[in-house]
């Protein structure tokens, strides 16, 4: 992943869709949830790739806006936006940064469960469906905050 | 078109029609389910699948060159190629969860074959599909054991639904030529070998929680050639209502 960008002759359109976050998790970007996968630039036409995280995310819809409204006011008018599904979405590809942010928002991240409030490990799931596709709701035993956390998945 | 290609469309609509019917019924429960937690879980495990129709209808759709739109909202219940079992009403809480999980243990052996498949957009969509099936499966899984080893109602009510449903269990494993031909060219499942692990599976299930698996003297099948129960016309009244009023409505 870091290899494309670190790579790519397009720095700079990657640094512009750093402002795309995702809607119900805005301390992320699409970068940092590995919903973009790549950017190029092709005779004045920018193509997006991305990658859906459930295949029924409501959010995607309003992320592709998002790409389109953030490269707009970038002076790119022309933006070609493709879904990729192959490898398929993973949170592994949440880096420790992604994690810690999400912590500090409020959301365990994939794996090993801790509470986002006390960091206690003593927890119990509540539900393994949550507040979105992409959420389990937990309790922490030890404060009694509920939470969420994102699934491993 | 080419033979292949138009075989492909066809296999695809099939696959996008399961998923569309089933997520309408779901989507029913939304606001309506036994418990909060359930109510959001279901609502979630029908989004999955309507995320999954959208990707099957839309590929059927560039082959075919129409929208998925079109394909949803415009076809008449004999132009529908989802299996029977999908399109049922909700029935109780067990009857949908007892068909949640019969279909979940299908949706696990199939879709593992698809991800195999030489079509590379329909191996796509299947190994995406078969990340969520495994926790469709784990929920469906519990909730057998949770209402067949309950109170007496929960597992009447339960074993009720299983012979009910079991006359549509047939129409998993059946194939036609369409899919014959396309599994001569490594691009579909063959259904009919997922049947003896289906069985074993389910089997399992049914003996540890004391349900009986019924009698196979029912076999209710035609959903993939468009033979429908009386069921999908009204589900498609509802589901198709707004587009058949206002054509070309958009959001
Ligand atoms: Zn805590």
């Amino acid at each position: 992943m870091n290899q494309r960008r670190s790579a790519s002759r397009c720095a700079e359109l990657f640094d512009i869709l750093d402002e795309v976050k995702d809607p119900e998790i805005p301390v992320l970007s699409i970068w940092d949830l590995g919903i973009l996968q790549d950017v190029d630039l092709e005779n004045e036409t920018v193509r997006v790739v991305i990658t859906p995280t459930y295949s029924g995310c409501p959010a995607m819809q309003q992320i592709t806006q998002d790409i389109e409204a953030a490269l707009r006011e970038a002076g790119f008018t022309s933006v070609e936006i493709k879904q990729q599904l192959i490898p398929a979405w993973t949170t592994d590809w949440l880096d420790a940064d992604a994690r810690k942010r999400l912590r500090e928002f409020g959301i365990a991240g994939p794996g090993k469960t801790a509470c986002p409030q006390c960091g206690s490990t003593d927890v119990t799931q509540i539900s393994e469906f949550g507040s979105t596709s992409c959420k389990s709701l937990m309790r922490c035993n030890a404060c009694q905050e509920p939470f969420d956390q994102f699934k491993r998945f | 078109m080419t033979e292949a290609n138009s075989d492909i469309a066809e296999y695809s609509l099939r696959l996008g029609d399961d998923a569309l019917i089933l997520a309408q019924r779901l989507c029913e429960w939304c606001a309506d389910a036994p418990l909060l937690e359930e109510d959001i879980a279901i609502a979630n495990v029908g989004l999955d699948y309507i995320g999954r129709a959208r990707m099957f209808l839309q590929y059927a759709g560039e082959l075919t060159g129409s929208s998925e739109d079109e394909l949803a909202y415009l076809r008449d219940s004999a132009e529908f190629r989802n299996l029977l079992m999908v399109e049922l009403p909700r029935g109780d809480f067990a009857f949908s969860m007892v068909r949640q999980y019969l279909l979940d243990e299908y949706e696990s052996l199939f879709f593992a074959g698809l991800k195999q498949s030489k079509d590379a957009n329909l191996a796509g969509i299947a190994e995406k599909t078969l990340k969520e099936v495994h926790y469709h499966l784990r929920r469906s899984r519990e909730w057998m054991r949770r209402l067949a080893l309950g109170t007496e109602e929960s597992h009447r009510r339960s074993q009720d639904a299983i012979d009910e449903l079991w006359g549509y269990v047939a129409e998993f494993f059946e194939s036609d030529e369409v899919e014959e031909r396309l599994v001569g060219l490594g691009i579909a499942v063959e259904r009919r070998d997922l049947e003896q692990a289906w069985r074993a599976s389910v089997g399992e299930l049914a003996a540890k929680t004391g349900l009986m698996v019924p009698d196979d003297d029912l076999r209710q099948t035609g959903g993939r050639s468009g033979v429908h129960t009386e069921h999908l016309g009204h589900l498609l009244a509802e589901m198709q209502f707004v587009q058949r009023s206002y054509p070309g409505l958009k959001w």
